[in-house]
Formats: C-alpha cells, sequence, structure tokens
C-alpha cells in the first residue's frame, strides 16, 4: 500500500513523498520503513503518529491497517 | 478488557448538567494548595542565581563564600548536575536549560542555586556567588537571527529539513515544508492575488500561580516532589532521567494547579530543588518570582510570516502559500512545524505550500501556549483571508464558507479530515445576532477562524467502589480546567448514580500507572475514555456480585438505571438491587468492588473554532477597545458546560490579551525590559466585554460519547477578529501584532501621511 509522507518525515526517505510498503499493523509498517529507511529512525525518537484514514494514532502500534487504507505518516504533536 | 472507543449516540441522565464544581469552595476560601502551600519539617529555601547576560560564556562560578555563610546548606552548580542524558540531545537541552553549563544563553538563564535555612540567608548567598562572565554577541530577533550575519548560538546546530544537509552550523534548526498541487499553476489561474507580510510578538501564558514545588530526596535515592504541573507523570520521567534517579523512587504529586496554558508541561527548576535537596539532605521549596517566570520558563514564539493566495473571480482559492519564521529560544523546537500544519487548515485549498523556520535566538526556551504556534499563523491567513474578501467584494464569511473544509479535505499536513465543525461554526456565525448589530463611528468588526488538532495519548484511572455505594475516582490528568466535574459526570452516567455520590481525586505518580501530560487538549478527552471503560468494568463485577446475592447465573443479571436486575424465565419475582445494595455485601461476596483501565486513547477529533469580534478604536490614543466578543466552537460533546464555556471565554481572553497588548520587550543590551505584571499587561476584567458562546456538538466518531478537546483553539482566532475589526473601524490594516496603542497610532498617521502625498 502507498504510504505517504509529511514533509517534516520525508528526509528520512531519501526525500520521497510517498513508500510502498505492505504491512497489516502499524507495527509492522514503522518496523518496515526503519528497516528500509534507517534515517527514519531519527523521526521515530521524536515521535511519529500515523494517520489512517484520517484518524489520529499517536502511541498504539497494534492498530490494524485496513486494505486500501489512505495511511499518512507525520510527526507526533503535543500542545499546550 | 478490550472496550469500543466509537461514538454509539448515547442518551445522557448526567452529562451535559451544570453541577457545581467540587473545587470551589477550598478555592473561595484558600484551603486549596497550590504549590507553595506544602511544607516539611526542616525544609530550606531555594534560590536561583540568574544570568544578567542575554549570551555570555561562564569563565568560571566562585561559590566557597556562599557555602562559607552559616545557614547555607548546598550550592549547585552544573556541575552537582552530571549528564544521565546518554546522548539524548532533546534531554541535554532540557538539563542545559534547566541550569547553564558553560554558557548562559538568555537574560535570566539559572547559573547557580542555593538552599539555605530562610529566604533572607538564602538571598545573601546568591550575593556571595561570584560569576565571571565573558559577554559574547547576541541576537533576539528571528529575522536577524536567520541573517548570515547574525552570531551563530549553537556550534552543534546545523538546518535540518534541506538537502544537501548544510556544512556550517546555523541558528535555523530546521526547515520544514508540507503542502500538496501545484502552487505555481494556481497562481497563475487565479484572478485576485493578495500578499503580505506579519509579525507576532513574544507572549507569556501569564498563570497568575508562579511555578513552585517542594523537593526531598532521601539517602537512600528515593524523593518527593510536590508541585504545581500539566504532568506529574511527566515531571518525574524527566526529573529521574536528569537526576540519574529510578523512576519508581521518585514519587511526584500535583498540587493544585493556578494556571499552565503549556507553560506547566516542563520543567524549570524542579530538577534544581530536587538537586539542591539531595545535596543538603533536606527538604527544599522552591518558589519562582514573577521576574523570574518572564525571564526563565517557557514563552511562545516570536514570528515573521509571508503569506499569499490567489483566488478565482468568483472567491475560490486556487493556491496558497505561507513562510513562516519562529524563534523558539536558545533551543530548537518544533514551533514552524506546527505553523506548517494549521496555518491553512480551516481551508479546502487544492494548491498550497507552507513552508517553516524554526530560529534559535537569545531567549528563553519556548514552550507550548494553547494551540501552540497556531495563532501567529492564523493572524497571516485570517488577515489575508479578509483583504480577498474586500477585493472580491464578497462578505468575510461567505468566502470563507465557499473555502470551507469539510469531511474528507486534505489537511494541510496530510490526512483526509474525518467529521469536523468548521463549516457549521461558519454558519453559526452567519447567522448570529452578534452579526447584525449596528456599528458607530470608529467601531468595526472582524471574523476569523481558528484550528487545533486535540490530542489522546496513554491514560490510566481507578474506580473503587465503598461499601456505602460511594465511588472514588483517581485520574491522572490534571485537573486545569473541570476534570474532576467531567469525569465524576461521566463515572456517575455509566454507573447510573447521582454526581453527588462520585469523588474523583487527581492521584499521584505512585498510586496510577502512568498518563501523558494533561496538554492538547486531551484531559477530559482520554480520561473521559478510561473512566467510562472503567465504569463499565466495575459494573462487569456489580453484575457478578448480584447473580450471587440473587442466586442466578450472571448472564441473567442486566445493568439498569444503577441497578441490577435479574431477567428470563423464574426470576420475575426477585428484586432489582442497587449499587449501593451490592456494595453493602461486597466483603461477604468477592471483596472490594473496583474499576481500571488503561488504554492508549487515540482518534482524537479536531478542534475548530470561529470568532466575531466588535472593536473601537481611538482615533487620537490609537487604544482599541472590545466591545463584543462571540466564540463559537465545536466541542464534540459537552460533558459540562460551564466548564467548555469557561475554556472558551479563557483561551478567547489570552488571545485578546495577544492581541492587544501582551509582548515581550527586549533592550539592545539583549535583556528583558518588562519581566512583570505592571510592564507586561494581560487583559484584566475591565478590559473585556462579557464573552459569549455558542457550543456547537459534531460528535467525534473516535469517543463513545463524541468528545473532542475544548481547551485550546478559541486562542486561535482572536489575533485576526481583532485585526479584521480593527482594519473595519479605521481602514488601516495591522500588520504587527499585539495591535497596541502605540502600533495602531502609528499606523494611522502614516495611513494619514500617505493619503495627504496621495492627495498631492
Amino acid at each position: 500500500m502507498q504510504i505517504s509522507l509529511n514533509g517534516v518525515l520525508r528526509s528520512g526517505a531519501d526525500g520521497a513523498a510517498s513508500v510502498e510498503i505492505e504491512a497489516a499493523t502499524i507495527r509492522e509498517l514503522l518496523t518496515k520503513l526503519v528497516e528500509r529507511y534507517p534515517g527514519m529512525g531519527e523521526h521515530m525518537e521524536q515521535g511519529i503518529a500515523v494517520a489512517i484514514n484520517g484518524v489520529v494514532y499517536r502511541d498504539d502500534w497494534t492498530v490494524a491497517i485496513p486494505p486500501d487504507a489512505e495511511v499518512f505518516l507525520m510527526p507526533r504533536i503535543a500542545g499546550g | 478488557m478490550a472496550h469500543d472507543n466509537r461514538y454509539t449516540g448515547q442518551k445522557f441522565q448526567v452529562v451535559g448538567n451544570r453541577f457545581e464544581r467540587p473545587d470551589g469552595v477550598d478555592k473561595v476560601t484558600g484551603r486549596a494548595r497550590y504549590g507553595a502551600d506544602a511544607n516539611a519539617p526542616g525544609q530550606l529555601v531555594g534560590l536561583v542565581l540568574r544570568s544578567p547576560h542575554a549570551h555570555a560564556e561562564i569563565k568560571k562560578i566562585d561559590t566557597s563564600k556562599a557555602e562559607k555563610l552559616a545557614g547555607v546548606k548546598a550550592v549547585i552548580t552544573s556541575a552537582d548536575l552530571p549528564d544521565h542524558t546518554g546522548g539524548n540531545r532533546g534531554m541535554m537541552d532540557i538539563l542545559e536549560n534547566c541550569m547553564a553549563r558553560g554558557r548562559a544563553l538568555y537574560d535570566g538563564h539559572a547559573v547557580a542555586a542555593v538552599a539555605a535555612v530562610d529566604a533572607q540567608t538564602a538571598r545573601k548567598a546568591l550575593k556571595l556567588i561570584k560569576v565571571s562572565y565573558k559577554k559574547r554577541p547576541h541576537v533576539t530577533d528571528v529575522d536577524e537571527a536567520m541573517k548570515d550575519t547574525a552570531p551563530v548560538i549553537h556550534d552543534w546546530v546545523f538546518t535540518g529539513g534541506v538537502d544537501p544537509k548544510p556544512s556550517k552550523p546555523s541558528n535555523i534548526a530546521n526547515r520544514t515544508q508540507m503542502g500538496h498541487g501545484d502552487v505555481d499553476a494556481g497562481f497563475a489561474d487565479a484572478d485576485v492575488i493578495v500578499e503580505h507580510s506579519y509579525k507576532t510578538e513574544q507572549t507569556h501564558q501569564g498563570y497568575i500561580e508562579p511555578h513552585a514545588c517542594l523537593a526531598s530526596v532521601n539517602p537512600d535515592g528515593s524523593g518527593e516532589l510536590w508541585v504545581t504541573t500539566q504532568g506529574p507523570f511527566s515531571y518525574r520521567t524527566v526529573c529521574a532521567n536528569l537526576l540519574g534517579m529510578d523512576i519508581a523512587k521518585l514519587k511526584v504529586t500535583s498540587s493544585e494547579i493556578g494556571g499552565g496554558f503549556g507553560g506547566k508541561t516542563h520543567v524549570w527548576t524542579e530538577p534544581l530543588a530536587l538537586a539542591l535537596s539531595r545535596k543538603a539532605n533536606r527538604p527544599v521549596k522552591l518558589v519562582m518570582t514573577r521576574d523570574e517566570v518572564f525571564r526563565a520558563t517557557g514563552p511562545t514564539a516570536s514570528t515573521s510570516i509571508d503569506v499569499k493566495l490567489g483566488a478565482s473571480k468568483f472567491g475560490v482559492i486556487t493556491a496558497a502559500t505561507l513562510e513562516l519564521r519562529y524563534q523558539g529560544g536558545a533551543f530548537p523546537g518544533p514551533w514552524g512545524m506546527l505553523g506548517c500544519m494549521t496555518g491553512f487548515a480551516c481551508y479546502n485549498i487544492e494548491n498550497q505550500r507552507s513552508v517553516g523556520y524554526d530560529v534559535i535566538v537569545n531567549r528563553p526556551k519556548v514552550a507550548a501556549y494553547r494551540a501552540p504556534s497556531a495563532p501567529m499563523a492564523a493572524y497571516a491567513v485570517e488577515s489575508a483571508m479578509d483583504i480577498l474578501a474586500q477585493r472580491l467584494g464578497m462578505d468575510a464569511v461567505d468566502l470563507r464558507l465557499l473555502n470551507v473544509a469539510k469531511e474528507g479535505t486534505k489537511a494541510p499536513y496530510g490526512p483526509i479530515y474525518g467529521p469536523i465543525g468548521i463549516e457549521a461554526s461558519l454558519r453559526a456565525v452567519k447567522d448570529h445576532p452578534h452579526r447584525k448589530g449596528k456599528l458607530k463611528k470608529n467601531q468595526g468588526r472582524g471574523i476569523a477562524c481558528g484550528f487545533w488538532f486535540n490530542i489522546g495519548g496513554q491514560t490510566c484511572v481507578d474506580l473503587n467502589i465503598g461499601t456505602d455505594g460511594t465511588v472514588n475516582l483517581a485520574v491522572g490528568t490534571v485537573d486545569v480546567g473541570g476534570a474532576r466535574s467531567s469525569m465524576g459526570m461521566i463515572a456517575a452516567e455509566e454507573l447510573g448514580i447521582s454526581y453527588h455520590d462520585v469523588k474523583v481525586s487527581v492521584a499521584d505518580t505512585a498510586s496510577l500507572g502512568h498518563n501523558d501530560t494533561t496538554e492538547g487538549s486531551r484531559g477530559t478527552f482520554s480520561s473521559g475514555m478510561a473512566t467510562i471503560f472503567a465504569a463499565r468494568d466495575a459494573i462487569d463485577v456489580l453484575k457478578t456480585r448480584a447473580a450471587k446475592m440473587l442466586d442466578v447465573p450472571v448472564e441473567d443479571i442486566v445493568w439498569e438505571q444503577g441497578q441490577a436486575r435479574a431477567t428470563g424465565k423464574g426470576h420475575g419475582n426477585l428484586p432489582s438491587l442497587t449499587l449501593k445494595e451490592i456494595a453493602a455485601k461486597s466483603g461477604s461476596t468477592g471483596g472490594p468492588i473496583a474499576g481500571h483501565n488503561e488504554v492508549v486513547a487515540d482518534g482524537a477529533g479536531m478542534g475548530f473554532a470561529c470568532h466575531i469580534a466588535d472593536v473601537e478604536v481611538d482615533p487620537e490614543t490609537g487604544h482599541s477597545k472590545i466591545l463584543r466578543y462571540t466564540v463559537v466552537q465545536d466541542a464534540g460533546k459537552a460533558i459540562h458546560p460551564d466548564y467548555v464555556e469557561g475554556q472558551f471565554q479563557g483561551a478567547a481572553a489570552q488571545g485578546i490579551g495577544w492581541a492587544l497588548n501582551e509582548e515581550y520587550i527586549y533592550g539592545a543590551d539583549g535583556t528583558l525590559q518588562n519581566p512583570g505584571f505592571l510592564d507586561y499587561r494581560i487583559p484584566v476584567c475591565s478590559d473585556l466585554p462579557f464573552i459569549d458562546t455558542t457550543i456547537l456538538e459534531i460528535p467525534n466518531p473516535n469517543h463513545p460519547y463524541g468528545i473532542r478537546g475544548v481547551g485550546e483553539t478559541s486562542i486561535v482566532p482572536p489575533l485576526g477578529a481583532i485585526g479584521n475589526a480593527i482594519a473595519d473601524a479605521t481602514g488601516v490594516r495591522m500588520h504587527h501584532a499585539p495591535m497596541s496603542p502605540v502600533r495602531v497610532l502609528d499606523a494611522l498617521d502614516a495611513a494619514a501621511a500617505q493619503a495627504q502625498v496621495s492627495a498631492g
């Protein structure tokens, strides 16, 4: 499936705006992503959130990714 | 047990009512215990010595005379805070910000601290510490700091997000770009283009309670910290890390909190208090002065922003760009990135690009302030939207509605939106009686929209039912805006009991599992979800106990209106059992009855708002008076409407202060000139009208009750709304906030001079 990367994260994936990764869960997605792009490790340290069909998951790596889902990786944000 | 977080349209008995606040009596009678209100036998007074320079090398710190002063029990410098960060740059930044390590990076940066038997002795000791400084060039302005000629503050900062990676260090910590579509093509298609630059000044959260704590570290390596904080668990983790302590051996208790708004999400002096206590082997109480709060805690970024909008003659925005320059103080931060993510979030713009720069200057380390970074970006965007509406001859609301973001719109930061409330907010504003009120001479009206993400995160609650049927609920999110009341209502709703039978406490870190910091408008969303699930677990236990009491299979028990009832053949004559009746027999049916839940509360619902502001501008003084102000915001579900309205009003009031008065003023020497409430003026009651509110409830599909966060979004629109109102009143557009009397007067004078020139 196509995984889109927020602009901040593209530096970790050789500048790519999106990458093709098959993954059934967020954990599998992030594991494969770092395997392919070690540069993503730094972004992982700072925190990555995964938006699946518009729902933002900040922490839970067990969440399933449905087939054909819109998946977008973005920095994890906090607030005031 | 797994629970379903989906919204179900549940009907409510308790939720939505306006009960009295549980902390009200304690607060108005002075019984509430804030950060400075805890004491321990033998406690010492802690004070901090701070740099008077904006940027200076610390050649030597001589503490010998201070240490010899009678009554001084400990003196610390960075040498007493060895590096336990394990190479974690972010943690090192926190450590260095708490206490300078070889260099003072801003006016107010801590360089040493003392603990003494009383304040007088501690003050004397501070004067006896001799620090040899070598001043270095400084820079405090964001645009100046980006120039090649600026002094480079850190030799380890190389601009991130650019290719190829720079070979020289820079004050630009990061460049961020996001967006989608083809902006060049979009501008080429535009019939009208507006393009302007804006500046905003640095503001402080202005919480009335200064940072305060009581720290006690024992020789066995355990310790306690009583502290005013939004995040006791985060404080525990960070302090333990910085001091080389075991997390479980440091117990952090959050006091009653006198405001935080993001400023109490980070540690400032707390590690120093713990280090002093460890060295003195006595408890240490450390309370910041207001001067210290301004100079050495975490205000907002000041910014410089360029915005460009292109639109068809019918008002459809064809392209939009933002360039955002945010200073984060003396350390890197995410602030420019957040500006990129939020600037165009209210609109459906096919071709858009936002570029953000995070810039390092000689100012205190910036922290979050209610929807961090969003108000500044919105000031530029909402001003540009108004100018565009005028150029097109369109109504300001209609232009926004024509371009409004909806479910399915691609957000500036990438994903598509689920159900969101900005269109409903704009329609509510369009029809609001406020918009129909007549204006007089020198009066004007403006509207503006705002967005904030809201977040969820790790959350844990305990619910315990007493033998009389009353309930203790322990939550780990701090009560910054009504959590105790709201959580009590949610527990009562689920259990089917009275709100008055639930007592909610904020637990210390030794009594409950980890809870993320109360930030990002997550408290009611996250702890609300955990409370629902914990109550449902407790109901399962109650049903089991009722089955034992009625001698029927548990499968035959249903829970209705706070009672267990047996259903099915042969059970018709059995009595229903109330929660109180089941609780009374709990000792004989299996012991205490409790529910517990730990959850990662994901799926937070985005927050959107639209505000209306009426102002009157005095053409002789430039003073802008807020005549009328209305907030419309989507809450998802208002658990306790009083508190929700209070959040809307408080956020708007802070935004109004930001728009009209508040700013950090630095001298040419890089020192802060106005670190006090006399010279840094926040709005007081007499400055504001009653702020009217409209709560919209568009349910968040990812919460059982539909809750979104409400605490932050409404600080976003006021700068734009007031700027637009001033322009409406005077015909003069303000490009620099705060739009203080002197700036407005200058702008009016400049416009008058220009008009004279134009008239020939």
